[in-house]
């Protein structure tokens, strides 16, 4: 990665509040999320449900529903920030510049409309191309998300075909303008197995192809360890862990992103899997201190009063815990609260 | 109840059918085709054993699960309990099976009634089924809330005021609550948190244990299905093409699909990350099941006679059971 470019996408202090109808519950989405994504870069954000992590995407494309708000925050992609854009221009650079594909592909596809006609809908918008020429480039498309036999599948409908296929259309969607970033939102978990590897290396391919920047969401690991070169991880609201992803596996510095690891499946060592007691917070009512206390195995009382504040565990990595555990954590010396605010080398 | 040698299982299938008639017509429905969700499955289950059931989409064992609970007719085969034909029953030994064999679903959203309080979900098989009185349900509800990890207490509230997790261990509470032999998981942690999982997956294991209670666990997570499993049948398009105990099966693969599924597992760690064959197109529909091999279209090892012929499931080593032309063991498949 060159560090002296600037990045794709810069999102700094995001704050996405949900509202009770009278406004008397609050609950705190996303909380002061900052991060970088670099061009033609593999980045995820990983956390479970509540965690935030789709309101983060929602946030960026700002297509938050009627009782969010995004209260505090800059989105800069290429330099420019979203959240000044009218809605017109917001209008142009979605599916255009930003894409997003998501995991329930009869929500994401009208049932109504052929499949030619969606994807037509998004290149007639933000293209010139009509006619023989448009139908051109929605077969290509589709040969190009290894759909064989695309002049029958223009005509087709979404109940039509099997749930693979139409993730692959909801993908040949989202890239048909050559977008310069795409979000994958938990993009292959209603597929099989075998059909989930197929699509995620389909996305491998395009990615090679087109250079598009993919920012992937996910709750699973292996996705995450197939795929991806930088990780975020989310709890709560707030990023509690960030790193390259070998280096995460390898040592994880947050105690959550530990006991994750630890709680995941996979065919190897099925025994010395332990689980994460408890459950995952309440966003409108989370403990004081660090959020994560309630479950981790280390907290100590520091942990239950103060809430962390992100510290740098060397040029790539970072934790938001009082007590990292990585292995070369003890030589960190412990953060005080008038330090905070002090990697910005993190964020691009 | 059975003859001499032969081991007595307490739940079994024989040349399961279930076939869903596809219609057409306007006026009079005519039966045009049918989809072949379960085709000639035979399946055992002892007191005390986990056998796992993998497969993809279309696979069957959905269908399997649901037939075994008698939410489905079988179209042809028979589902034997304790030796017994399930289909010859009478009311109260239906209403017998139905209280030994019980079942926990995948979405613990969906699978809790909204109007009912956890007393009443726990207690309605109690009282329909097992004929208890107010008193004995709310000893029993308390009871099995504890067996679960949750406080008795829960008893009062709605469903949505529980987590996801905990709404998951009150459906096992159900389960458990009139002291069943046999439970079907289906897909019991797919739609939980990542971090709740294994908490879930250690209640089951430790009640399995305790109560030596026998499941049938459904799932495409092979991961998990192996942690839990004694015994594992792998299916494809409404049929077995595997059956061996969880270590054999993963150290000795026979058959290319269980071979694809297990390759297909996202690595754990980015340095795991390998090469692998990434199998050429889709599941095929079960409304159009491919000739011979059901699985020849999608398989690289295939010969000639997979388009032709059916291979059947034969022994390939012990207690391991597959249905594959390829491997020279099997003679079944030649002899027909």
């Amino acid at each position: 990665m060159n560090k002296d470019e600037k990045p794709l996408l810069q999102v700094v202090g995001l704050t996405t509040y949900f509202f009770s109808f009278r406004g008397e519950r609050i609950v705190k989405a996303v909380d002061n999320v900052s991060f970088a994504v670099r061009k033609g870069e593999r980045l995820v954000i990983i956390g479970e449900s509540g965690c935030g992590k789709s309101t983060v995407a929602l946030s960026l494309l700002r297509v938050l529903p009627p009782s969010a708000k995004i209260v505090a925050g800059e989105i800069l992609f290429e330099g420019e920030d979203l959240l000044k854009k009218t809605p017109k221009e917001m209008a142009r650079i979605r599916g255009k510049q930003l894409s997003m594909i998501l995991q329930d592909t009869m929500l994401s596809l009208d049932p109504v409309f052929s499949i030619g006609n969606q994807i037509g809908e998004t290149l007639e918008r933000h293209t010139n191309l009509r006619g023989e020429a448009l139908r051109g480039r929605i077969k290509q498309l589709l040969l190009d998300v290894r759909i064989p036999d695309p002049e029958r599948r223009l005509k087709q409908f979404p109940h039509q075909m099997s749930g693979g296929m139409r993730q692959r259309i909801v993908g040949a969607i989202a890239l048909s303008c050559e977008p310069k970033l795409l979000i994958a939102d938990e993009a292959t978990t209603n597929l099989d197995v075998t059909i989930q590897l197929q699509y995620l290396n389909l996305l491998k391919e395009i990615q090679k192809k087109t250079g598009v920047t993919l920012l992937f969401i996910t709750h699973n690991l292996g996705i995450v360890a197939e795929l991806c070169e930088n990780v975020i991880v989310m709890y709560a609201g707030k990023i509690v862990e960030r790193s390259p992803v070998m280096e995460i596996f390898d040592d994880p510095g947050h105690p959550y992103t530990k006991a994750l690891l630890q709680a995941a499946f996979g065919l190897q060592d099925l025994s010395k899997r332990k689980p994460i007691p408890g459950e995952p917070p309440n966003l409108a009512n989370l403990p004081p201190g660090c959020s994560f206390h309630p479950r981790c195995p280390y907290g100590k009382e520091r942990c239950r009063q103060e809430e962390p504040i992100e510290i740098s565990l060397n040029p790539t990595r970072s934790v938001k815990c009082w007590y990292p555990v990585t292995i070369g954590s003890q030589n960190i010396p412990m953060p005080k609260i008038e330090d905070a605010g002090n990697f910005k080398n993190l964020m691009g | 109840m059975t003859s001499k040698g032969e081991v007595n299982y307490l739940l079994q299938t024989r040349g399961l059918k279930v076939y869903f008639p596809l219609k057409a017509g306007i006026i009079r429905d005519r039966v045009i085709g049918w989809i072949k969700a379960l085709d000639d499955v035979d399946i055992t289950l002892r007191r005390s054993q986990v056998v796992g059931l993998v497969g993809e989409s279309g696979s069957g064992k959905t269908t399997l699960g649901k037939a075994l609970l008698l939410l489905e007719k079988a179209t042809g085969g028979e589902i034997l309990y304790e030796g017994k034909n399930v289909y010859a029953f009478n009311k109260e030994e239906i209403k017998a099976y139905r209280r030994n064999v019980k079942t926990v679903f995948q979405d613990p959203f969906a699978s809790l009634s909204p109007r009912f309080r956890i007393k009443e979900i726990i207690g309605e098989p109690l009282e329909v089924g097992a004929g208890m009185n107010k008193k004995e349900v709310e000893e029993r509800a308390a009871e099995v809330l504890g067996m679960v990890g949750l406080d008795p207490g829960l008893m009062k509230v709605f469903p949505h005021e529980l987590s996801g997790g905990q709404r998951q261990r009150v459906a096992i509470a159900r389960a458990i609550s009139t002291n069943s032999k046999v439970i079907i998981l289906d897909e019991p942690t797919s739609a939980l948190d990542v971090s709740v999982r294994l908490q879930i997956v250690h209640l089951l294991m430790e009640l399995q244990n305790r109560l030596q209670l026998s499941y049938l666990l459904i799932g495409h997570d092979l991961a998990m299905v192996a942690y839990m499993s004694t015994d594992i049948a792998v299916m494809y398009l409404g049929k077995i093409v595997e059956f061996a105990e969880t270590k054999e099966l993963l150290r000795n693969t026979v058959h290319p699909y269980t071979q694809a599924l297990i390759s297909a597992a996202l690595p754990d760690h980015p340095r795991d990350k390998k090469e692998r064959t990434i199998l050429a197109e889709e599941i095929a529909s079960p409304l159009n099941i491919p000739p011979g091999c059901r699985f020849h279209p999608r398989c690289i090892q295939r010969k000639a006679t997979c388009a032709e012929r059916e291979p059947l499931l034969a022994p390939v080593g012990e207690n391991h059971l597959v249905a594959c032309h390829l491997d020279g063991q099997k003679a079944a498949s030649s002899s027909i």
